[in-house]
């Protein structure tokens, strides 16, 4: 999958660390570190954090299969 | 109608089955003055930046007590203002403003580890099927006595360190205090006598639970809390990385209330609320047998369709112009999440119940400072609850269309949800 | 002036493959258009997020991978690796570097920035030189501080450089971090919190050196091994990081008969791009980094803004403009400057320019707790919100930057010291 979550937006509610410990962590109060290209087996893990998100900042999808070059 | 009388009737019980219908009429103005002097606030843009104003209060809520004179000069001029002011000094966080409600959430919050958190998913499962397997042999049950309501009380027993065989006490004053939470209630003479009653028996009850802890340390809150943790990198609301602050021990028992108060009876409420909107709309309940996957997204939208907490109030600290209005400095300021959350501004087609609503930003669990501390614990035991729920239940229907609900305007949920079916499938 | 967008478009060429162009062709099909969606590329990689790459990316946690997740309904054929070279607007045609010709009916000039190079040419090419702006550059460097460098030297006193300064100090590497002017980061915090930054970095073991600049690198057999500071000192050093600031992708543009320099390519409020003349450019956009706009936060005075927040925001409105029929409105691009920035296990937030304030005042917290938000005034106006790890106060004053609220907007609230009105 492939997730970006907008750092404007986002105001450390931490929501998507509960939902997804593994792909999302804070460094310190508000710095929210997260893994841009989670496994297809984090789907749900990952979907949890997406509908959490109090301000709605966070987008995965899954990979975009062959429509480049 | 005048809206100075619409909140009125949103307290109004005989109300409480179908409130949206007042709130589309309130929103017609957006900050509407009550004729006490309360300000309500109806719309999903004016909650959402009153959520995050500075001059919004959640301290010195006016006590709906009144202080009658009792003509003992030393209880009316020492006695009481002493208590009043411990009370008022050690209320639980969800009543306190930035600095102290900031170092003490975090003190929680570093309790409350993701990891912590995560365990208790499996732990509800069990327990989620436990129960449901009790419904064997069965034609019938209420929803809430027999599922909604021990779920939550025991996973909180669990999280906090509640000895089990403490948990039916536990939940006996889990109820008594939600009414605490309700402003059309606790201002009753009866109640509040009960409520300090109950009050006396959880704190002797958690003071020696706490020295226990501290004695014999154990894996959960409670010790945790009791003890001090080393800092983790767990939320947004850690306090100081290298604080080994602890919270005395009257921070601690109101900390330890609030946590099964304010998440027993709301997570009843979002359990039974979720199956009832979904039994008036079996095509979402066999979507979600059909595809547990969806179960986020559904609860989502069922806190901005049946939020839990229908509304909170706060207190202006200052003059706050919004919506064409000033709500005056000292004015109580309701904020009507519920409604924020039908405003049509915000949402399309508002009154439809759809998981697939896209940047669905809604109220249910408050915002700003004072979002919801258990709202991670509230998605997993609905999740859990209703994904087993709607796998196992066959054939569920509602018996009784509206159920009848419990007074609170604010904490709002059915008292009883009976359910017919044809039998459980296995765990 | 020349009138709007003509007729419905069939082919939208969108050139700059990065936040702004991929955020565009998104909005473009929400906002409906069913035609044919091509995206320009100059690097050979699919549109990725940026902000990662000066941290979690250099520093090895997580994927290195940061590829913007793509929608499923997006449909666009994506010409990755080959730069636009040339804009003939008459002909409506971009040729590419391998020398194809692309048709459009509407174009989106989204091409960015690249990192500005390190002047002396020779010292640029030196083993251990590096800048960071692609992928590429964090996945070279990222390789570099795992092998365990002895000293990184970082130029500049922008964000990036406090960011890999933050990045070393967590990796457990020396790092010396040089700034030209007297305090850091002052056109984007101003002195005061800017200072603020700069204590935070020396605090967690960061070299700061004020007011330092390089005379010359040293080099034994074509590798860095320190560099020499116009004071004399000399700092012994691997790596070297030049964070000096971004250059605008303009020059394929050069013949166009755009209003195109250094400063970025001038459009309107609109994101219609302009002719030096002052006439719009019928059917042609502008949209991230590389554009220059008035913005109505700021008198209309031109500006590029080079943030995340931006590029997004300019994009979606350039793709509802460059669809709207001669019956729709046109998107006014309104966008508050935003941004953002992770270090030392701090989060920074800043919301409008708080570049010519006149007044700063902390309203919540205080600098010493490394926990606030302070705002700028400017003429008795409130301009700008700054925040460490307070971000949810910031709406509040967001809203007062907006509405143009007298400074300081808020008096009296909670979790408020006494306001001192102080210079920024």
């Amino acid at each position: 999958m492939k997730v970006v979550v907008d750092l404007n937006r986002c105001q450390a509610y931490a929501q998507c660390v509960y939902a997804a410990p593994r792909h999302f962590v804070l460094h310190g109060r508000e710095a929210l570190v997260y893994d841009p290209s989670p496994d297809e087996a984090a789907r749900a893990e990952i979907e949890r954090a997406v509908h959490a998100c109090p301000v709605r900042a966070i987008t995965a999808l899954p990979d975009p299969a062959g429509e480049t070059k | 109608m005048s809206c100075t009388t619409l909140f009125e009737q949103v307290l109004d019980p005989d109300n409480r089955a179908n409130p949206y219908p007042l709130f589309a009429q309130l929103r017609r103005q957006p900050v509407c003055r009550q004729e006490d002097g309360t300000y309500v606030v109806s719309t999903h843009a004016e909650i959402a930046r009153l959520v995050s104003d500075p001059r919004i209060s959640s301290e010195d809520l006016p006590d709906p007590q009144k202080f009658r004179w009792t003509g003992h000069p030393i209880t009316d001029l020492f006695v009481r203002p002493i208590r009043a002011e411990i009370r008022r000094r050690h209320q639980p966080f969800i009543f306190r403003d930035p600095p102290d409600h900031d170092r003490l959430r975090g003190l929680v919050m570093r309790a409350f580890s993701p990891e912590r958190v995560r365990r208790m998913r499996e732990e509800t499962a069990d327990l989620t099927n436990e129960l449901i397997g009790k419904f064997a042999g069965k034609a019938q049950i209420d929803l809430v006595d027999d599922f909604s309501y021990p779920l939550p009380v025991t996973v909180i027993c669990k999280l906090l360190g509640v000895p089990p065989e403490d948990e039916p006490q536990f939940q006996g004053w889990a109820t008594q205090l939600a009414t605490a939470l309700e402003p059309n209630q606790r201002a009753d003479e009866e109640t509040q006598a009960k409520n300090e009653q109950c009050f006396t028996e959880i704190s002797d009850f958690l003071r020696d639970l706490i020295a226990k802890k501290r004695k014999e340390p154990q894996d959960d809150i409670l010790t945790d809390l009791a003890n001090g943790t080393k800092p983790g990198n767990a939320s947004g609301d850690d306090p100081d990385e290298d604080g080994a602050e602890t919270m005395n021990d009257f921070d601690l028992i109101a900390t330890a209330v609030l946590l099964l108060v304010a998440g027993h009876e709301t997570t009843v409420n979002l359990i039974t609320n979720s199956v009832l909107t979904l039994l008036r709309r079996p095509e979402h309940w066999e979507r979600l047998r059909d595809d547990p996957g969806i179960a986020p997204r559904l609860i989502e939208e069922m806190l901005r369709y049946e939020p839990p907490v229908q509304y909170r109030t706060r207190l202006a600290v200052a003059d706050i112009p919004i919506a064409g209005v000033t709500i005056p400095k000292d004015a109580p300021v309701v904020l009507l999440l519920a409604s924020g959350n039908r405003d049509p501004a915000r949402f399309a087609d508002p009154d439809r119940f759809d998981p697939d609503r896209p940047d669905n930003r809604h109220l249910g669990f408050g915002g700003g400072l004072h979002y919801c501390v258990g709202a991670p614990l509230a998605r997993i035991e609905a999740e859990v609850a209703l994904v087993s729920l709607a796998r196992r239940l066959k054939n569920p229907r509602l018996v009784e269309d509206p159920p009848p609900y419990r007074p609170g305007a604010s904490l709002r949920g059915p008292r009883h949800l009976c359910l017919a079916f044809d039998g459980i499938a296995d765990a | 002036m020349t009138a709007g967008p003509s007729g419905p478009p069939e082919r939208i060429l969108v050139v700059g493959a990065s936040l702004a162009g991929l955020s565009a062709a998104h909005a473009l099909r929400a906002e409906g258009f069913a035609g044919a969606l091509t995206l320009v590329g100059d690097e050979p990689h699919a549109p990725y997020d940026r902000p990662p790459l000066s941290k979690q990316v250099l520093r090895g946690l997580f994927s290195p991978d940061t590829t913007l997740p793509r929608r499923p309904e997006l449909r666009a054929e994506f010409r990755l690796g080959t730069p636009a070279s040339r804009l003939d607007c008459e002909a409506r045609t971009v040729t590419l570097a391998d020398g194809s010709t692309l048709p459009y009916d509407r174009l989106l000039i989204a091409t960015g920035t690249r990192a500005r190079p390190w002047p002396n040419p020779e010292e640029a090419s030196l083993d251990g030189v590096f800048t960071l702006r692609t992928r590429d550059d964090a996945a070279r460097l990222s390789a570099r501080f795992k092998a365990g460098p002895k000293r990184v030297v970082l130029v500049g006193g922008g964000f990036i450089g406090f960011e890999v300064a933050s990045t070393c100090r967590d990796l457990d590497i020396p790092v010396s971090l040089l700034v030209r002017d007297g305090q850091p980061l002052a056109a984007a915090l101003g002195p005061r919190l800017g200072g603020l930054v700069g204590t935070i970095a020396q605090e967690r073991g960061v070299d700061l050196r004020l007011g330092a600049e390089i005379e010359r690198m040293d080099s034994e057999g074509g590798r860095l091994t320190g560099v020499t500071l116009k004071d004399g000192e000399r700092i012994e050093a691997d790596l070297l990081v030049a964070a000096i600031g971004a250059v605008r992708n303009v020059a394929w543009l050069e013949g166009s008969g755009l209003a195109a320099d250094e400063g970025g390519v001038l459009c309107d409020g609109y994101c219609r791009a302009i002719r030096a003349n002052g006439d719009i450019v019928p059917d042609v956009f502008v949209a991230g980094d590389v554009a220059r706009w008035p913005n109505p936060h700021q008198g209309e005075a031109l500006v590029a803004v080079e943030h995340w927040g931006n590029a997004r925001a300019q994009a979606e409105a350039a793709a509802r403009n460059m669809l709207a029929g001669p019956a729709t409105g046109l998107t006014r691009h309104d966008h508050l400057p935003d941004f953002w920035s992770q270090q030392f296990g701090l989060t920074i937030k800043l919301v409008g320019l708080a570049d010519g304030a006149d007044s700063l005042a902390v309203v919540h917290g205080s600098l010493d707790a490394r926990r606030f938000v302070a705002l700028y005034g400017r003429e008795g106006r409130t301009v700008a919100a700054a925040s460490i790890d307070s971000a949810r106060w910031l709406p509040a004053y967001e809203a007062a930057i907006r509405e143009g609220a007298p400074f300081p907007p808020i008096e009296g609230a909670i979790d408020q010291p006494r306001l001192r009105i102080e210079e920024p």
